[in-house]
């Protein structure tokens, strides 16, 4: 298999605020919002650098989401940035009338996404955020899965034209990606080739993911790796082709069951290529405080528990 | 530009085409169209600068409308048939499959003229917001306007978003709102009763015209002026705009019956008697 090292320990978030400046350097048009958590979501290089195309929107996601939609029709390309759950769940109706439905080109950067954010506990760790944003029409939803994926992704989210979604974390993660790589929205990166069964992972366990492959590989079992980091539109034909080859299909995520990267997954190998699979995933619960670490860990998010899943799909090939 | 005789003509024939429209439909609200329709023809045709055949998304070098509460899309679509947006023979597809004009404005079916979807209600304000920002940021010394049911004021976004523009001196942006005292389960007074409103807009560093009778053409030209002549000064300027829900017919004014319910075929001509052919039916 392939192996990836561990370069540092990076933010997500960070990523994506290294990117938006880039971005606002590339091009003039583009123009960042947040609800007083410019800190909170890196957003303050960005409005330290163009202060005159930074929007400090208070703490008011609803009107945030209208103005970037109205800043959009004047030609700019928002970028709106808050805590995961505050600029999705909270918002959804707003996101949904006035971003997706009137398709719009407003980027929404959810940051402090998942279970990994710890300490705040269960109502600011959205696992939902992934199952709302890719049930809207016109809606791209991208999921980086370390620092420098995230910065990629930020500038492929500022070339593309429409809606898109990005989720981040908050905790600093493994940065193992070349820097510099290039996003291609929409497409499926296959990390390591193997042949006894397939991991689909999104996110902060797409690191977990690869861990798992070493494990396997010493037991002599064969893992394909493949990032999907574009959950929406997904890359059927990568997942299908995988799928056919190694006959057998783990996904990992750190959201809940329902409507994430693993329902994507299993509607796919359903409609093209059924196929025994299991989810590494939140099972219909909130979390609560802890550590990232004792979160990733108690709610079995972890490489041995891919493992385990990989044994348990194995016995049903 | 157009004499406030002129005006008078066209919203008498668009009150027609809203009763016509929503009776053909079987569906829609003519109640806050109705009362609407004399504002929505002025800003068509003598307030707002903007040419329908030049309509471009960006809005660039013209002014801009959002209403807010998007179900009043009879008034909506009937002053910009009239007004040169698309063939006034169109109006007779309003609701029905394939058609162009939705139930609630929409972008997704290429009609000219409108800029964002709405319907679910308070979210006009925040985009009209946006959209100011975006022609300050490019230099555009543009108006935009925004429509809002009083109603709709009990959406908890209406003032995020006045009390953004207010502290951040959104000074190209004259947002109306539609005081007729209706709401679909009884009057804005018993359902959520806004007390002093001028006050309150005032209160979030707004600047405040009230137009007494929304109804009367001459009135709602003076107070729009008026308006006008406040902005660029610091601060968002309001509107509040009284009218009565369904003005124009008798039988339909100072209820809220004909908020979202249409005439039958029987009563359509008892009200349309009331409003005499201007322009030629659709």
């Amino acid at each position: 298999m392939t192996h990836y090292e561990k370069q540092s320990m990076k933010e997500l978030r960070a990523g994506m605020g290294e990117g938006l400046v880039e971005a606002g350097k590339r091009n003039e048009n583009v123009v960042a919002l947040s609800a007083d958590v410019k800190g909170s979501v890196k957003m303050d290089g960005f409005a330290k650098e163009f202060p005159e195309r930074f929007i400090q929107c208070g703490i008011a996601e609803a009107n945030m989401v209208g103005i970037a939609a109205g800043l959009s029709l004047c030609g700019k390309v928002p970028f709106l940035g808050g805590f995961a759950e505050f600029v999705t769940g909270r918002v959804y109706d707003q996101i949904r009338q006035v971003v997706a439905y009137s398709n719009k080109n407003v980027k929404i950067c959810g940051s402090h996404a998942g279970i990994s954010l710890g300490e705040d506990g269960a109502t600011h760790q959205t696992m939902e955020d992934i199952a709302l944003m890719k049930a809207l029409p016109n809606m791209t939803v991208l999921v980086p899965a370390d620092f420098n994926q995230a910065k990629a992704a930020t500038l492929a989210a500022a070339e593309h034209v429409g809606p898109v979604y990005l989720r981040l974390g908050r905790s600093k993660m493994p940065c193992f990606l070349p820097e510099g790589e290039k996003f291609e929205i929409g497409k499926a990166q296959l990390l390591s080739e193997g042949k006894d069964v397939t991991l689909f992972a999104c996110g902060h366990l797409v690191w977990e993911a690869l861990q798992a492959a070493e494990a396997l590989e010493k037991e002599g079992i064969s893992a394909e790796v493949i990032n999907i980091h574009t959950i929406k539109p997904l890359d059927v034909e990568a997942i299908v082709a995988s799928a056919r080859k190694t006959r057998a299909v783990v996904t990992c995520e750190e959201h809940l069951f329902n409507g994430g990267l693993g329902d994507s997954v299993a509607q796919t190998l359903a409609l093209h290529c059924p196929t025994p699979m299991e989810y590494v995933a939140v099972d219909d619960k909130f979390g609560e405080s802890g550590t990232p670490d004792e979160m990733l860990t108690n709610y079995h998010l972890r490489a041995a528990d891919i493992v385990e899943k990989v044994h348990a799909v194995l016995k049903r090939k | 530009m157009k004499t406030t005789q002129e005006l008078q003509q066209i919203a008498t024939q668009v009150r027609r085409d809203i009763l016509r429209m929503t009776t053909n439909a079987k569906s829609g609200h003519p109640g806050g169209s109705m009362g609407t329709t004399d504002w929505f023809v002025a800003m068509n045709f003598n307030i707002m600068d903007f040419e329908p055949k030049n309509f471009t998304m960006s809005g660039e070098g013209e002014d801009m409308l959002f209403v807010s509460q998007g179900h009043i899309t009879p008034v909506i679509y009937s002053t910009m048939a009239r007004r040169g947006y698309f063939p006034v023979d169109e109006l007779k597809t309003f609701r029905k499959f394939g058609t162009r004009l939705q139930g609630h404005p929409s972008t997704a079916h290429n009609l000219p003229g409108i800029r964002m979807a709405s319907g679910s209600l308070g979210q006009g304000l925040s985009v009209g917001i946006g959209a100011a920002l975006g022609k300050k940021m490019t230099g555009d010394k543009h108006l935009v306007y925004t429509m809002h049911g009083d109603g709709e004021l009990e959406e908890g976004q209406i003032w995020e978003a006045a009390m953004f523009a207010g502290a951040k001196k959104v000074d190209n942006l004259i947002a109306t709102v539609d005081y007729n005292n209706q709401q679909i389960d009884a009057t804005v007074d018993e359902v959520m009763s806004l007390g002093d409103l001028k006050a309150k807009f005032e209160a979030f560093m707004w600047k405040v015209v009230v137009i007494d009778n929304g109804n009367d053409m001459q009135q709602v030209l003076d107070g729009m002026a008026k308006a006008k002549a406040l902005t660029g000064q610091g601060s968002p300027v309001c509107v509040l705009l009284r009218t009565k829900m369904g003005y124009g017919v008798d039988f339909m004014q100072d209820t809220n019956k004909y908020h979202g319910a249409v005439l039958s075929a029987d009563d359509l001509p008892k009200a349309l008697a009331q409003l005499p052919e201007t322009l030629g039916d659709f």
